[in-house]
């Protein structure tokens, strides 16, 4: 979980739910961030837009707090480079 | 004040293209749910939709008359002929100035729409259809209604998302019974299915993968679904003297607002607008016996719809049967309560109460009696039809037998 990772999902989930990104920490849990159902919606879109994944419905469902959704994206990004053949 | 006589039925929807096809499906608890045609769902994660299949306007409309109308338009046409051919409707000059045409539409004729933008966004030509506007427009339904008929009364359409038939219906019924009109042509349609609008839905995550799963444990989202229903109301005593066949009378209707999110239901608002349809009715909740509920089957609605239903019947909320069938014609939008106010109504009139569904697995916070995959014969003197759309504004009908 690479600290430039954790920075740019932190800013997305401030940018979307326009809060400063300092009240978003890596233990921040959505419940102290005031993210209800369609607030993690837009999120997820915008960690969509933002690293250029698509987050199945399953996966994000199981996404409660800030550490979840980082090892969710990290969990993805990794399997699109794995699907990416390499150029030589 | 009159009581109100429904005396037409008329439907198109993916269970069935009239109202008798429509009750055969779901009494029988088939569902109408699969793989969506008429959009290219690949790159969707979902694929399956309740869609009148192999639907084409020739069986119904001349070429030159359909270019005029959106498929959601179509729709309310066919339906509206359904309900006045049965319900031997004989058209007089005053008839038609004193009939009224109250639809509902969520989206209108958004695929129309949809196509036009394709054409300057994607495209890049210069120019949209001239009958892209004429065609979205959500009163499109209303207005060629009152074409085919010369119905020149009071005609109007309403908009409140999922509950948008229902507010239609409930308007029609007032206006029938303070005299202010003496019949009136109501209900809903909807044509939801284009690559734009279902993108849309795509984002909001609510939409099941496989099937519609009411109050079922595994439950995974709403089913959109298409169609039309429409009813032909008017005074029991004017039905009677002309000897119309009566299918139920339409006895109260109650409205409310939740004043609290745009999307998440509130069990208080969804219990205001059944009390509110009790007190119409001037009846008590042990008095009713079925409702066909709002039942979407997502995570939010179902346990929040049971909690309403629990607060509103108490102890009687026990002998109460439930069913939602969107388990069958999938989530109809603006069309969603005129389909289930024709299934509560020929459920009151049959003594059958059409099941849920796709039903696998009982979920502790969805404890009612769901009518679970088979159709239940049962005599019910009184039923309700609960409709609760996004942006909390809930609306909710209530029937008699006759």
């Amino acid at each position: 979980m690479s600290d430039e990772l954790i920075e740019r999902v932190r800013q997305v989930i401030a940018t979307s739910k326009r809060i400063p990104v300092e009240r978003v920490t890596i233990d921040s849990t959505f419940e102290e961030l005031g993210i209800d159902s369609m607030d993690g919606v837009e999120i997820l879109f915008g960690l969509e837009n933002e690293f250029d994944i698509n987050i199945p419905d399953e996966e994000a469902k199981t996404s409660r707090n800030v550490r979840q959704m980082v090892a969710g994206v990290e969990r993805l990004l990794a399997a699109k480079s794995a699907s990416t053949p390499a150029t030589q | 004040m009159r009581r109100v006589a429904i005396t037409g039925l008329g439907v198109i929807a993916a269970p069935g293209r009239t109202a008798c096809e429509f009750w055969k499906c779901l009494i029988e608890g088939r569902s109408a749910i699969g793989a969506l045609e008429s959009v290219d769902c690949s790159g969707l994660r979902f694929q399956n939709g309740a869609e009148v299949r192999g639907y084409s306007h020739q069986h119904y409309f001349e070429d030159r008359r359909a270019d005029f109308m959106d498929r959601f338009a179509q729709f309310a046409v066919i339906a509206a002929r359904e309900a006045v051919t049965e319900a031997g409707i004989e058209w007089t000059p005053e008839l038609r100035e004193n009939t009224a045409i109250v639809t509902g539409s969520c989206v209108g004729g958004q695929s129309t729409e949809d196509l036009g933008f394709v054409e300057v966004y994607k495209m890049g030509h210069n120019r949209v259809h001239p009958l892209t506007i004429p065609k979205t427009m959500s009163n499109a339904g209303a207005s060629h209604i009152s074409m085919e008929f010369g119905i020149t009364g009071p005609s109007f359409t309403i908009s409140t998302a999922c509950s948008s038939a229902a507010h239609a219906i409930g308007q029609a019924f007032w206006m029938v019974r303070s005299g202010m009109v003496d019949l009136a042509l109501t209900g809903g349609s909807e044509a939801p299915f284009s690559f734009g609008i279902l993108k849309a839905w795509e984002a909001m995550r609510v939409v099941s993968p496989d099937t519609c799963r009411p109050f079922s444990r595994d439950r995974h989202g709403m089913i959109l679904g298409e169609g039309a229903g429409i009813l032909v109301i008017e005074p029991l005593e004017a039905a009677q003297a002309r000897g119309a066949r009566i299918h139920a009378e339409l006895v109260g209707f109650g409205m409310s607002a939740d004043a609290c999110h745009i999307t998440q239901p509130s069990a208080e608002g969804a219990a205001r607008a059944m009390r509110g349809a009790l007190r119409d009715a001037a009846i008590g909740p042990e008095e009713i016996g079925y409702i066909n509920a709002h039942g979407t089957a997502t995570a939010a609605n179902d346990p929040t719809e049971t909690a309403a239903i629990r607060s509103v019947f108490g102890a009687h909320a026990n002998k109460l049967a439930v069913s939602s069938t969107k388990s069958m014609h999938g989530h109809a939008l603006g069309a969603a309560a005129a389909l289930e106010a024709v299934a509560a109504i020929l459920a009151v009139r049959e003594g059958m109460l059409p099941p849920t569904a796709n039903f696998r697995m009982a979920d502790p916070e969805c404890d009612l009696d769901v009518i679970p995959n088979r159709a239940r014969p049962a005599q019910v003197e009184y039923a309700l039809s609960n409709s609760f759309a996004f942006g909390g504004l809930n609306a909710v009908l209530a029937f008699k037998k006759v």
